[in-house]
């Protein structure tokens, strides 16, 4: 049951105070170290969660290292198990703020089947996705990210499985929030940490992040300053999808279909801009927008694709019992064992 | 006027009931074992139904059974042969006529000896017309037609009355074992309390068959069996998986820890899952998982967050689990892992009982994973054996397996009913001081602390990753390795200091000492007695504690020329205790998804012993 939350003056943390004396072992030039910094910078603003209550569990892969680095409470599991554990922790401890620190073999292929039954259940995790496209930690083979064709040490001749696309992934498993962000863009991902800590519900942030030896430049198209622009859409809420170093491309519908196109004199109207909602109940859109990854001619959207709110499952959980508890009384053992038909040997 | 019945006295009965699945043995036999239970006599029953959840009707691999063994003694086991069968259908005879006792009685529901049901059961001619139900006691009775009439002028339609019959037969049954009937009349009434022409129908399908016993001139004996002399006490019937489920919940009482259940639904573990979900009061939080890795991953979840976490499960579980188990060993977290062992390998025999999970439990993990392995004895053992279990776990920080099986699961007995200031608390201690904590610290027992988090100051991780003794930093230091390997394996064996030793029950020497574990007690129980009385020494050993082992097993064993170990496997304990103690030991081993027969057990004694009394 939720412990007594005692109210005493905060000192404001900083970015160091969850920083531990481990030494971080990722390969130079890593994605993952930008990640770790921009949680640590975000964390100290969180607001209305101590220190002390945080949590950080993650299951086997490079960025599965991320605990250690955590000066918070934290797990390092097993492959493909954070967000069971995770559930474990949440369900029976609903005050702890709890974590997940995931690679794209670890959460969707091992673990595939528990993250998509956490988002269905909407335990309120928080699910940090370290996407680089590849098996880091076991030095390069293709992961389920992976796009096909892909030349790896297991698919010298290129690889025939077709990817995931997580973000579509987690809004058709039902998460409630889902949001995309890249390891490069600091201010963007720190904003899309916080956002996702605000979130009462199963939060899934997908970040593209570079594997600097297995699979180095994978998202250079979306984060070199000569090409970002052109092939980034940033999602903002209540604002027209326009990209481009001059905001002069947009996104319409052309039928059931998001198309980009140029906007201007004799080309599209910006009034045909489709302007984001994150909020839309349906979650159609959100689902179109995240497949728009897959295409080549559409740019990658990063941002809050969908946010709803709905009851959380360890919430529920914790309804469940105050009710039934208010019914029949708190459990009293004895006479649990004494029910149903007894009878008296003298 | 009926003429008055005479009344015989026996002092136990082994009593079948077996019809189609969907006949309602299983609800029949529960509510005879619960009656029986009512009036005083010692009991244990044995369901036995197929697997598939409504077989084709009037099949024999449909055929439903409810075994149940009453005296006025204490008694161990169902009951080898039964001395009566209640045979629904064809198929119901078909199936069980090769394990009835020599001229056991048959009351047979002929309205269903038709050419179909005849057909489908592979009879050529009727068993109740032809010869071949010579020797036996044939009681030919019109259950269906007579539930019928009974229900005369209901508002249920035929094929509602025609389920009511299992009630006449039950009615019946009460009548020949002078049993009352009050019991079950209020179950009915509780049962289908929104269904009112529900109670009436049953209620008179019951009295209809307990009057047609009183009045035929069909049956001209009633039988009674005394009540047997239990020790004072409450007492209330009990199945393995109810008492496994209870015996939880009062570790989490006694422990002040909250409960959490992570499982995924399997047979014969899935009640305890739906037992305990009933118990939201007492805070328990049940979770159904997404599958046997997300039950065990849950709780080792819930076991770092602070609370008493359980997974439950039978073999094919534990397997997907392996992996997680070594988890919770290698982070030194307290939970408890329960096999509720069926017949195997594979998907193997879902609803049928075995113990062939034993070498999986002890050694089945890679790596040097020792776990803590328990074993129940009987129905209401797993009750005593659940506390256990967490009670080493929460000690020892570190996981325990429990073992049960689908006999002692599904299978019930009288249980005195412990009161719940009686039993102990278990103590747990969370650390909460920051001066001089460190995750991987050791205590005289060698358990690391256990400290929750929300514990401000004492922010730590720990992970699958070989830890440091005491700093709990990564480490693949070769010294630290090997001190760690040794460190685990200590604790395991420090419990021996803390379990009950190994009792005999006769003799501490001779010419043979049966050794069992798990729910093969009561069996081999039997065999003993019936040996003994053949004027053989024989003495029994039985263990629950099997990894590790009680501290004077080894002393026990050596007492004795021989050691005969019984076991529903190839012989796993026997290869456990050969390679402990390099001692010779006699094996018996029958593995047909069943209980052993004490004439089994029984005739193995004799033969080890070359027949000399
Ligand atoms: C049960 C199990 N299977 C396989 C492995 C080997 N393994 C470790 S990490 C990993 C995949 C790592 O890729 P990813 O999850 O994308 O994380 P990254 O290293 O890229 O951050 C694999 C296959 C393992 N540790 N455990
Ligand atoms: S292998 Fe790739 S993902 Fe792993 S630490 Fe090195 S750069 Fe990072
Ligand atoms: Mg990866």
């Amino acid at each position: 049951m939720a412990d007594q939350i005692i109210e005493t003056k905060e000192i404001k943390l900083t970015a160091k105070d969850f920083a531990t004396d481990q030494d971080v072992r990722w390969c130079p030039g890593c994605g993952d170290y930008s990640i770790l910094a921009q949680v640590q910078r975000s964390f100290p603003d969180l607001v209305g969660i101590k220190k002390e209550n945080i949590v950080w569990i993650s299951g086997i892969g490079c960025s599965s290292r991320f605990p250690y680095y955590m000066n918070t409470y934290g797990f390092h599991s097993i492959h493909g198990r954070a967000p069971a554990i995770a559930t474990g922790v949440k369900v029976s401890r609903p005050e702890l703020s709890v974590w997940v620190a995931a690679g794209d073999g670890d959460l969707l292929s091992i673990g595939g089947n528990h993250f998509i039954h956490a988002c269905r259940k909407n335990v309120d995790l928080k699910v940090l996705l370290f996407n680089n496209r590849i098996y880091g930690l076991t030095k390069g083979q293709y992961s389920p990210t992976s796009e096909k064709g892909k030349i790896t040490k297991t698919s010298p001749y290129g690889s025939v499985d077709y990817p995931f696309n997580p973000a579509a992934l987690a809004l058709g498993s039902n998460a409630t929030f889902v949001a995309r962000s890249l390891d490069r863009d600091t201010k963007h991902l720190q904003e899309m940490i916080r956002r996702a800590a605000a979130h009462k519900g199963l939060a899934f942030l997908e970040i593209f992040q570079n594997c600097s030896i297995f699979n180095d430049g994978a998202f250079d198209i979306l984060t070199d300053k000569k090409t970002k622009d052109d092939n980034v859409l940033v999602l903002e809420h209540g604002k027209p999808m326009l990209f481009g170093a001059n905001k002069d491309k947009g996104i319409i519908m052309d039928g059931a279909k998001p198309k980009a196109v140029e906007i201007g004199e004799g080309k599209h109207r910006i009034e045909d801009v489709l302007v984001h909602d994150e909020f839309d109940e349906s979650p159609l859109l959100a689902t179109l927008l995240a497949h728009m990854t897959d295409d080549p001619s559409m740019p990658t959207p990063i941002g809050v694709f969908r946010q709803v709110t709905k009851s959380t499952y360890d919430g529920d959980v914790e309804e469940q019992i105050t009710s039934v508890t208010s019914k029949k009384g708190e459990g009293d053992l004895e006479k649990v064992l004494f029910t149903g038909s007894t009878w008296e040997v003298n | 006027m009926p003429k008055e019945k005479e009344v015989q006295n026996l002092s136990e009965v082994t009593v079948r009931f077996a019809g189609d699945s969907g006949d309602g043995m299983q609800l029949t036999g529960s509510q005879f074992s619960d009656t029986t239970a009512l009036m005083g006599n010692d009991l244990s029953t044995l369901p036995d139904y197929p697997a598939e959840i409504r077989a084709p009707i009037g099949t024999v691999y449909g055929v439903s059974g409810f075994q149940l063994h009453f005296s006025s003694s204490d008694i161990h086991t169902p009951g080898d042969r039964p001395d009566i069968l209640v045979a629904m259908n064809p198929a119901a005879i078909k199936k069980n006529i090769s394990e009835l006792k020599p001229g056991a009685m048959i009351i047979a529901n002929i309205d269903s000896f038709d050419r179909k049901n005849l057909q489908l059961a592979k009879y050529e001619t009727n068993p109740l017309e032809d010869s071949s139900l010579e020797g036996y006691e044939v009681y030919p009775v019109p259950i269906g037609s007579l539930t019928a009439k009974a229900l005369q002028g209901t508002s249920l339609s035929p094929k509602e009355v025609s389920r009511c019959k299992n009630f006449f037969a039950l009615g019946l049954m009460y009548w020949l074992f002078d049993r009352q009937v009050d019991q079950t009349v209020s179950w009915i009434q509780k049962k289908f309390a929104k269904k009112p022409e529900f109670i009436e129908a049953n209620t008179n399908a019951l009295l209809a068959g307990y009057n047609y016993g009183e009045n035929t001139e069909l049956f001209n004996t009633r039988y009674n069996v005394e009540p047997a002399k239990l020790p004072k006490g409450t007492y209330r019937s009990i199945s393995g998986n109810e008492a496994t489920a209870l015996g939880f919940l009062a570790a989490s009482v006694k422990s002040k820890l909250p409960l959490f259940l992570g499982s995924y639904p399997i047979t014969p573990a899935s009640e305890i899952l739906q037992y305990l979900s009933n118990y939201k009061n007492f805070g328990v939080k049940t979770l159904q998982a997404e599958d046997e890795i997300a039950g065990i991953t849950s709780a080792i979840g819930a076991a770092f967050a602070g609370n008493l976490a359980i997974t439950t499960t039978s073999g094919p579980g534990l397997a997907l689990k392996t992996e997680a188990i070594g988890l919770a060993l290698m982070t030194e977290l307290p939970i408890v892992i329960v096999d509720v062992q069926r017949g195997g390998p594979s998907t193997g025999l879902p609803t049928k009982t075995e113990q062939a999970d034993l070498l999986q439990a002890v050694y089945g993990r890679n790596g040097e994973a020792p776990v803590a392995v328990l074993a129940a004895s009987t129905p209401s053992d797993c009750f005593n054996m659940a506390i256990e279990a967490s009670r080493l776990a929460i000690k020892y920080m570190t996981p325990v397996i429990l073992l049960t099986d689908g006999y002692l699961a599904n299978g019930s007995e009288p249980w005195k009913i412990p009161h719940a200031n009686e039993l102990p608390d278990i103590p747990v201690k969370f650390r909460t001081e920051k001066e001089g904590f460190a995750p991987y610290l050791r205590d005289g027992n060698l358990s690391r602390p256990w400290v929750k988090p929300g514990t401000p100051g004492l922010e730590h991780r720990i992970g699958g990753l070989e830890k440091a003794n005491i700093s709990g930093a990564v480490s693949y230091d070769p010294e630290n390795h090997n001190l760690m390997i040794n460190l685990r394996a200590q604790k395991v064996k420090n419990m021996v200091n803390d379990i009950p030793d190994l009792t005999v029950d006769g003799d501490m020497e001779g010419d043979i000492l049966v050794l069992g574990w798990g729910g093969t007690y009561g069996a081999i129980k039997e065999a003993v007695i019936k040996a003994r009385e053949a004027g053989y020494n024989v003495s029994q050993a039985h263990l629950k504690y099997i990894n590790p082992l009680p501290k004077n097993t080894e002393y026990v064993l050596k007492g004795f020329k021989n050691v005969l170990i019984p076991e529903i496997n190839l012989g796993q304990l026997s290869k456990i205790i050969r390679s402990e103690f390099l001692i010779p030991v006699k094996q018996l081993n029958i593995v047909r998804g069943l209980p052993f027969r004490v004439s089994d057990i029984e005739n193995k004694i004799k033969e080890v012993l070359g027949g000399i009394a």
